[in-house]
């Protein structure tokens, strides 16, 4: 009864023992044992680097997401892949402003939205001339959306919209370069043919990293939607805002059945359109970083079998080499399942320890990763799973492969083992 | 009865030949004996010594140390029986290189179920037994033969055994060392161990109580030391123990 419940005691002092003892030979054949693993190291060292550079890369586009608006929903015209309207006229297909009057009551799930066309024009203040000047026609909730608040003067009013009144923001950059004054409100510009009064000031863009076009910043001006739309005919498409990134599938559901409404689709026609989430472009990311993983997992795993293999013909040698030590460890009393016990430690801790210098391997390479300029990998590093996970795969790898050779030692014939040469 | 074994058989297959390496052999000792086991290259004396040493199975008939039937017990069970019962001393020492001769004499404590506790201090003890200890913490490449088999004594030992086995245990020393080993188990064979020991040298064979002769895998003779050939060799000069009467009577014959 004592012997039984001390068993898990002597299991583990033994392992341990082992474990010294595996370190020992190690420790003897350290160029033997080092260029063993090295398979092992440079499999988990390549792993780790690899996933240190996705960890950092998701960081980097999750950040970019989050500055960007996690919420935020592009709802724009779109031919459909089949259907009467697939090759249809563009007339057919795009969007009019009319077809958003009255969203917001039908689709609780969006906060707000703005209509928005773009263009580009050439502007002038006095000698001053911008040649092309980002033009965008928008709602008042674009300053809610895009998170740029009016600094000076004030936003557009529904008059300003309804009327198509010839007025706009426009930013810092905008008014450096025509040379207006500090306080430009009350001056007037010429652009669209036309003079424009400018009523306010909009805060400059954010800096939201190269995912999304970033960097480089045109000056920009600000009309309400209905002035572009009526003097330009442009391109319109609507952002939204979900009232949390949770609804934002909801709000994609509502907002399509009200256009389908408000665009006269009949049940069995497709959309004419597109509502994009941008979680949904998360989600094709971490798709995307999967599938990458999953690919260097394959790589790896290659490796660690190459690397195993080392294991075992290390293994192999060591056993042989040990033959007599085995037969005399055998006939001062060892059971078998000792000898295995004792090569199947080594060939772990071998493999462990092979794993540990991987890791530390790819935590140099994630170093040298973030010193890349440009590569936006600077947020890299090591996650604590991989970290176990590696330490885990190297011990498995040891475990498989160091098998077979103390399988090996532990059948060996005491008597033929101690007549071993 | 220590050791009892009836019809001992090992037959080797070497290709279609059956090789008769030992052809029922019925040996008896008892606690406290000292046993010389002789014969040629080929006799089959190195086969029933392992075979005394649970290292190997016959091939039929039975093998009772204590009372129990070692040919019957599995792997595992062997295993515990050479760990606990025998004491085994090579020809060529087997130290393990690199490992101070305090651990190499705890090495059966290692795999004992009795536990590790107290296991250098049992080690140092035997060590002192052999009168080695001022050279625990040395390895085997410090030491000399005389001394590395004084280690290996001390490692047969240590888990307090029935049975000292020992395979030419003087065969690669010189005479004088020799000499010196001899002593040594002549002294433990007066303390009450069981020595059994392999050997083709006569004068070593003297020193035991009971010489046992193989030839072609049968008994030859078994006869009390006076009475064999190497009576003449029997050494004048006992150590001050057996000269206090601790010797056992030389048991002698087969029963």
């Amino acid at each position: 009864m004592i012997t039984f419940l001390t068993f898990p005691f002597r299991m583990l002092r033994f392992v341990l023992v082992s474990f010294l003892l595996a370190v020992g030979q190690i420790w003897a054949n350290k160029t033997r044992s080092i260029l063993a693993t090295l398979g092992i190291v440079i499999g988990i060292a390549s792993v780790t680097a690899v996933i240190a550079a996705l960890t950092g890369l998701k960081a980097k586009v999750l950040s970019d997401f989050e500055s960007f608006g996690t919420n935020k929903m592009f709802i724009f015209p779109d031919h459909p892949d089949e259907g009467p309207k697939k090759d249809a006229e563009w007339n057919v297909i795009r969007f009019s402003p009319g077809h958003f009057a009255g969203m917001l009551e039908h689709t609780p799930s969006v906060a707000s939205f703005t209509r928005m066309a773009e263009n580009s024009t050439a502007m002038t203040f006095g000698e001053k001339t911008i040649d092309s000047a980002s033009l965008k026609g928008i709602d008042p909730a674009w300053h809610e959306i895009e998170g740029r608040s009016v600094t000076l003067g004030r936003p557009f009013s529904v008059v300003d919209d309804y009327n198509a009144r010839p007025v706009c923001l426009i930013t810092e950059k905008t008014r450096d370069e025509l040379r207006l004054p500090r306080n430009p409100v009350g001056e007037s510009v010429y652009m669209l043919n036309r003079r424009f009064e400018i009523i306010g000031m909009v805060e400059p863009p954010k800096d939201i990293g190269g995912m999304f076009g970033g960097g480089g910043v045109a000056s920009e001006v600000f009309v309400p939607f209905k002035t572009l739309w009526d003097a330009t005919d442009p391109f319109m498409y609507v952002i939204a805002n979900a009232r949390s990134p949770e609804v934002a599938d909801e709000a994609r559901a509502e907002v399509r059945f009200f256009l389908r409404q408000s665009r006269d689709l009949k049940p069995d026609e497709p959309d004419t359109f597109e509502v994009e989430v941008l979680s949904a472009y998360l989600e094709q990311f971490n798709a995307m970083a999967a599938g990458v993983t999953a690919v260097a997992g394959g790589i790896v795993s290659v490796s660690l079998l190459v690397g195993g293999i080392g294991i075992m013909n290390i293994m192999l040698v060591s056993v042989s080499e040990r033959t007599r030590e085995i037969g005399l460890r055998k006939a001062v009393g060892a059971r078998p399942a000792a000898i295995l016990l004792q090569f199947l430690v080594e060939a772990v801790t071998l493999c462990s320890l092979g794993g540990l210098i991987g890791i530390l391997g790819g935590q140099g390479m994630t170093t040298l990763l973030q010193k890349i300029p440009n590569a936006q990998l600077d947020q890299a590093y090591i996650p604590a799973w991989a970290v176990v996970l590696s330490l885990g795969f190297s011990g498995a790898v040891g475990v498989t492969f160091g098998l077979f050779p103390a399988i090996k030692a532990a059948r060996l014939n005491p008597i033929e083992a101690l007549r071993h040469e | 009865m220590l050791i009892q074994l009836q019809g001992i058989t090992k037959i080797y297959k070497m290709g279609v030949e059956r090789v008769h390496a030992l052809d029922g052999v019925d040996i008896s000792v008892d606690e406290g004996e000292y046993v010389a086991i002789m014969g040629s290259s080929g006799s089959g004396k190195s086969t029933l010594m392992n075979m005394l040493g649970c290292l190997d199975r016959p091939t039929a008939g039975s093998y009772f140390l204590a009372g129990d039937n070692t040919s019957k017990m599995g792997a595992a069970a062997q295993s515990r029986v050479r760990n606990e019962r025998i004491g085994f001393v090579f020809q060529s020492f087997e130290l393990m290189p690199r490992t101070p001769a305090w651990k190499n004499v705890a090495l059966p404590m290692m795999y004992s179920r009795k536990g590790w506790a107290g296991m250098r201090k049992k080690a140092l003890k035997a060590l002192d037994r052999v009168g080695l200890k001022d050279r625990s913490s040395h390895k085997p490449s410090q030491l000399s033969g005389g001394q590395k088999q004084r280690v290996a004594i001390a490692r047969a030992l240590i888990n307090e055994p029935s049975i000292l086995l020992a395979d030419e245990p003087t065969g690669n020393l010189d005479s004088k060392t020799s000499h010196e080993i001899l002593e040594l188990f002549d002294e433990l064979h007066a303390q009450g161990h069981t020595v059994l020991m392999v050997t083709h040298e006569a004068d070593v064979a003297a020193h035991a109580k009971r010489v046992i002769r193989m030839r072609d895998g049968k008994v030859a003779s078994d006869l009390p030391v006076e009475q064999d050939e190497v009576a003449s060799l029997i050494p004048t000069r006992r150590s001050p123990l057996q000269q206090a009467g601790g010797a056992p009577e030389p048991s002698g014959g087969r029963r």
